[in-house]
């Protein structure tokens, strides 16, 4: 059972790591994209699949984080990756310190839109005050670098150390929250997702424990944002904006709600549709109106595959099964 | 554990006093839990007044009553779900009335529910060692597995072979029988190693095998704890309890040994005349 789950993410893993000797800069820019969807999607998928929170506000955590990346650069030199990387999960993760410690007083509907109004306030204080520059975005001038002494161990500006480096980020990123799932705490969280009351009455204070998996999932959002303002070089206030916080939501429950490899598939076929329907070569003038191609075949396949991408496998083995059964 | 067919009343006679574990003078000391002159409003209405109650180790003491009599009610205060409006809780001697439900909790008074409140896609152990867990949480320790837990997972296990479930310790929860599952509450109280034992109707619902099982595992459990039932069933009542209260109207009518109750003539009006 843990091999068969093992196997494919360690294939992935290294058809992943395989990917630049085929692709070209474009291939390269967008696994690297997505990759880094995959991190925001991992970190929504520890409150909603794991602790039952469905936050609509993760757009806000990961584009705070992209603000601080630039806001925080020095122009004249690059800075350093060691104090940048956590400084900027810092922002995320403070920023969702405070969201969550108003938000989670609330419940269900209340809880999503409160999330959503937090984000939209993050949103319009970027927007519209001169912290933020405003619509059109600023600029990073420098992409920071690792350096030790002199040496320079990565250099985020290069194309191929970004994507290995976005690589090993989400690599860390599944297989630090695969732990924390198994671990006291993630059961805890499980338990409070399936039933809080009884959690409080076996003597759990389940408040705390919400707050901790929000600010952790706020911190990997926040790794999230860094790298996508590394990438760009750029940032404007969309990251901020409900329709990512959306975007990400439609991955996890297109992967697969509850699982950490659904989170991920989810992303990659989220992206891969986008690109799909987008193609002018497949759909002539109709790709203007990728959104409504996109939209229909994510009703189709919820619909059709109600436990997600990752449910296909046991879909499909169960009506084999069924069906050797039958000849039988 | 499996259920003792030696008879319809496997321990002790009905009503008797001179069960294998219960001591018939209990000393002033071994009241774990007071409860003085509870009172809950919801608005207008007040569904729990002026209750006064203790609860004993060593003893099952029943509380009875028609439906809205303030039964549930009262163990929601007891237990820390809802705040009183009025009186006070003490636990082994300390003021608990503004204290948590989980602080509660951790203190020593575990609660099952009425309607069964399971964790079904769990199996039977690990609803048990998450119970467990309450006791040694350790939310830090986020590289370690929490099904290797050396406190928990044999509490659990013991758990789970108290209340019967041993054989279906690996199985989801959510596959077992409604009496299966009533017995898994109890052990989800049982695995958090609590001294007060708040049971809301744990014979809802079971058939005439099943409840003899689970007065098997409560009058095994009484030694060492002080258990308030909550309970229509009259003759399992009047089977177990040591004392039994009489709530009408969210006041309490009598409070008393069970043949002393049986013979009140107010609540034989008011209650025992009636449907039961």
């Amino acid at each position: 059972m843990a091999a068969s789950r093992i196997v494919p993410v360690l294939l992935a893993t290294l058809a992943l790591a395989l990917w630049p000797l085929a692709a070209g800069s474009y291939g390269i820019d967008f696994v690297t994209k997505t990759m880094i969807y995959a991190v925001l999607a991992l970190s929504l998928e520890l409150l909603v699949g794991t602790t039952g929170l469905v936050c609509f506000g993760q757009a806000a955590l990961f584009g705070l984080a992209g603000y601080a990346v630039v806001q925080l650069s020095p122009a004249d030199a690059p800075a350093s990756l060691f104090w940048l990387l956590p400084a900027s999960m810092a922002v995320a993760a403070a920023y969702a310190l405070f969201m969550g410690a108003l938000s989670l007083r609330t419940r269900g509907v209340y809880f999503i839109m409160v999330t959503l109004a937090f984000a939209q306030m993050a949103y319009y204080v970027v927007h519209d005050t001169p912290l933020g520059g405003g619509t059109d975005g600023i600029y990073l001038a420098l992409k920071p670098v690792a350096e030790i002494g002199s040496t320079v161990l990565l250099d985020l500006g290069e194309p191929l150390a970004l994507y290995y480096f976005v690589l090993g980020a989400l690599a860390l990123v599944f297989v630090f929250l695969a732990l924390l799932l198994r671990s006291p705490f993630g059961r805890a969280l499980a338990g409070i997702r399936i039933n809080e009351q009884r959690m409080r009455a076996t003597g759990f204070s389940t408040y705390p424990y919400k707050l901790a998996a929000f600010v952790i999932s706020g911190a990997i959002a926040g790794l999230g944002g860094f790298l996508f303002a590394v990438k760009d070089g750029y940032v404007n206030p969309e990251l901020l904006s409900w329709h990512i916080s959306g975007s990400v939501l439609v991955m996890i429950i297109l992967g697969g709600i509850g699982h950490l490899r659904g989170a991920v598939l989810g992303a990659f076929a989220f992206a891969l549709l986008q690109e799909f329907f987008k193609s002018e070569a497949l759909f002539g003038d109709f790709a203007k109106h990728w959104l409504l191609g996109l939209g229909l075949t994510i009703i189709v396949s919820v619909a059709l595959l109600p436990r997600g991408l990752i449910g296909i496998g046991a879909l499909l083995t169960n009506r084999l099964r069924r069906r050797v059964e039958g000849t039988l | 554990m499996s259920a003792p067919r030696a008879g319809l009343h496997p321990t002790r006679p009905p009503g008797g006093e001179a069960g294998p574990v219960a001591e018939p003078h209990v000393p002033e000391t071994d009241v774990l839990l007071r409860a003085s002159k509870v009172t809950r409003r919801f608005g207008g209405v007040i569904a729990v007044n002026g209750v006064s109650l203790e609860l004993r180790r060593g003893t099952v003491h029943a509380v009875i009553g028609t439906n809205g009599a303030g039964k549930s009610t009262l163990i929601n205060i007891l237990s820390g779900e809802l705040d009183a409006s009025g009186g006070s809780v003490e636990l082994r001697g300390t003021d608990i009335t503004r204290w948590s439900q989980p602080q509660r909790a951790r203190a020593g008074i575990g609660r099952s529910y009425q309607r069964t409140t399971i964790f079904p896609v769990f199996t039977v152990l690990e609803n048990c060692r998450l119970a467990a867990q309450a006791g040694y949480q350790r939310p830090w320790a986020w590289w370690t597995d929490a099904a290797a837990c050396h406190v928990c997972v044999p509490a659990a296990r013991d758990a789970v072979a108290r209340a019967g479930l041993a054989e279906l310790q690996d199985r989801p929860a959510g596959t077992l029988s409604h009496g299966q599952r009533r017995q898994l509450e109890i052990a989800m109280c049982l695995a958090t190693g609590p001294e007060v034992l708040l049971l809301d109707e744990p014979l809802a619902g079971m058939g005439a095998e099943e409840t003899e099982r689970m007065l098997a595992l409560l009058n095994e459990l009484k030694a060492g704890h002080a258990i308030a039932l909550v309970e229509h069933d009259m003759d399992a009542v009047f089977r177990i309890a040591d004392r039994i209260t009489v709530m009408v109207n969210g006041a309490v009518l009598a409070s008393d040994t069970p043949q002393a109750v049986q013979a009140n003539a107010e609540v034989q009006a008011a209650y025992l005349g009636g449907s039961e």
